[in-house]
């Protein structure tokens, strides 16, 4: 048992021990120096920033909006993915195109953007107004804000595995007498769901880490509309290292499980879609 | 990756039997209409509304915003970051795609899911770790300050956050590529004689070069872009320290609404540029990256 297997090609010694040296130096260093950090300092402080009613608020609502913003983009995605996919009308290769705006597009633009149209002046804010609706500076801001970011997630992932359903299935059970939607449920879901859980959670942990667009349309309340990062920002500027590393350390606890997940839904993913062709 | 989205023909769609009825009618009607009313209202809408304010009130405020020292001292940060940061985030993205693409060893999925992690990191946090290591009570703060060394509120400590949250996209791209075109080349170029770096120029470069150019320009649209973690380690300095994004946030806080549209309509066709070149790699190699 070897470490790797042999190889004629050159070349492994000096990229892997780059690619080590420099994983090590720019992401593993700074984060061990989080957790450190982090089991530095004296845990009742810990505890009392970790434990705050307004880090518990920001919790609530960190992960609040970023589970029903993934949730909406789930669906929307889902349709998106499905109408992309499906069919065909003009425009329809700029649309898929742009998809991947929100991901191009940087945080502050499209927080600035967002504000501008839903602020109470704004084109779609004022006629929202007069139903007593108010997105922007409330957490319905903060909502819409995740929905965009973790758009293209939901949909990047549903689209291929939506063009490998297998038409002649469908075909089949129709001729078999199975109406639209009992195909739609027991051949085309089966089929998508394990892309769409990657996709559902890829939106998810982005939507708790956010930090650009949400800040410029939550309003920033204490215990009302301000996230976990935010937090961290302002115990930081308070030069309270200890308790922004604390809340840093919840956080990036929380994104390595959300990754590990991702990794074992599309290893499930693997597993039927080989599954599928046997 | 067999057949996506993009080449579904209609003549295809067409030739499904039962799919010329009322109902599908109405369901393809339907799936467009709230597609298109969805992303209008979230993509669309806010993208307009960035070109309709910076030119709101015409050509000469819109230019005038650029002659701002402060404005044209964050361009110049921008461009310096992206120009330090890119070109050592691809030759990391080219080495890493090389050992894990064309070895196999034990830990790769591992190494993997690490390359990825600042993916999954707030970007807060990712400026966080460096102002804990380098900032005035971190680490090396003390050591720092005495030899009158700053890297936080400064260029290394933009540069390093940037570097940080840029990590992994030249590398997500290439791996998958490489991983898809195999090893059969560039092993017969080995066979044939060829050093490691004549078959890396001659035989991997020119098959890798578009997958490497999206890469490179994605790299580069989020390096300019980043906000969350330069936030944190820049100190929000005029014209010292703050970046595009940030002096976007600094505009719009001070109701110069114009000139932070402005700036941002210049980061929006940065966007949009980056996607026209992903959209002319993708017809040019029928590839589509996975995420």
């Amino acid at each position: 048992m070897s470490f790797r297997q042999p190889s004629i090609l050159p070349g492994f010694g000096l990229t892997f021990g780059f690619t080590t040296f420099f994983l090590g130096a720019v992401v593993l260093l700074p984060l061990t120096a989080l957790v450190v950090r982090t089991a530095m300092t004296d845990w009742h402080h810990v505890w009392d920033v970790v434990s705050s009613a307004r880090a518990l608020a920001s919790y609530r609502l960190s992960f609040g909006a970023s589970l029903l913003a993934a949730s909406i983009n789930a669906v929307f995605g889902f349709i998106i993915a499905w109408t992309l996919v499906r069919y065909d009308f003009p425009g329809r290769k700029i649309i898929d195109a742009l998809i991947d705006m929100p991901f191009a597009l940087p945080t502050a633009v499209s927080g600035i953007a967002l504000t501008a149209v839903f602020a109470q002046n704004g084109w779609f804010g004022k006629y929202l107004e007069p139903f007593g609706i108010k997105v922007a500076y409330t957490w319905i801001g903060i909502v819409i804000a995740l929905t965009l970011i973790g758009l293209p997630f939901v949909v990047r992932s549903v689209q291929p595995a939506l063009a490998e359903v297998q038409r002649d299935l469908e075909d089949a059970a129709e001729t078999l007498g199975a109406g639209r939607f009992y195909v739609f449920l027991r051949i085309i879901l089966p089929t998508v769901l394990p892309s769409l859980a990657t996709g559902f959670t890829m939106a998810f942990a982005r939507a708790v880490g956010e930090y650009g667009s949400v800040i410029f349309i939550a309003g920033n309340l204490p215990l009302k509309t301000e996230i976990t990062p935010l937090l961290i920002v302002i115990r930081l500027e308070e030069f309270d290292y200890g308790g922004a590393a604390a809340l840093g350390f919840v956080m990036l606890l929380i994104s390595f499980v959300m990754l590990l997940t991702i990794n074992l839904l599309q290893a499930w993913g693997r597993r039927r879609l080989v599954g599928d062709r046997r | 990756m067999a057949g996506h989205g993009s080449n579904v023909h209609s003549a295809e769609l067409a030739s499904r039997p039962g799919r010329d009825g009322l109902m599908s009618a109405l369901a393809r009607w339907t799936f467009i209409s709230v597609s298109l009313a969805f992303l209008a209202a979230l993509l669309f809408a806010p993208l307009a509304t960035v070109f309709v304010t910076a030119f709101g009130k015409g050509l000469g405020p819109y230019f005038a915003s650029f002659s701002d020292s402060d404005t044209a001292a964050a361009i110049k940060l921008t461009l310096i970051t992206a120009a330090i940061v890119v070109p050592l985030n691809t030759i990391f993205g080219l080495a890493a795609s090389w050992a894990i693409a064309k070895f196999d060893f034990k830990g790769k999925s591992f190494l993997i899911t690490l390359i990825d992690l600042p993916i999954a990191v707030s970007p807060v946090i990712s400026g966080l770790v460096y102002v804990l290591m380098f900032g005035l009570q971190g680490w090396f703060g003390a050591w720092l300050q005495d030899h009158n060394i700053s890297i936080i509120f400064a260029l290394p400590g933009i540069v390093l956050a940037t570097l940080f949250v840029t990590f992994p996209y030249v590398a997500r791209e290439l791996i998958p590529l490489m991983e898809q075109l195999g090893n059969d080349e560039e092993e017969a170029a080995i066979t044939l004689g060829a050093g490691g770096w004549m078959t890396f120029f001659r035989v991997t470069l020119p098959k890798i070069r578009w997958g490497l150019v999206y890469g490179v320009i994605l790299c580069n649209a989020r390096a300019m872009g980043e906000f969350g973690a330069v936030s944190v380690v820049s100190g929000h300095i005029r014209g010292l320290t703050n970046t595009m994004p940030l002096h976007i946030e600094i505009l719009y806080n001070e109701y110069a609404f114009v000139s932070a549209f402005a700036v941002a309509s210049l980061l929006t066709l940065l966007a949009v540029a980056t996607l026209v070149i992903k959209t002319l790699v993708e017809w040019r190699t029928g590839y589509r990256r996975r995420r």
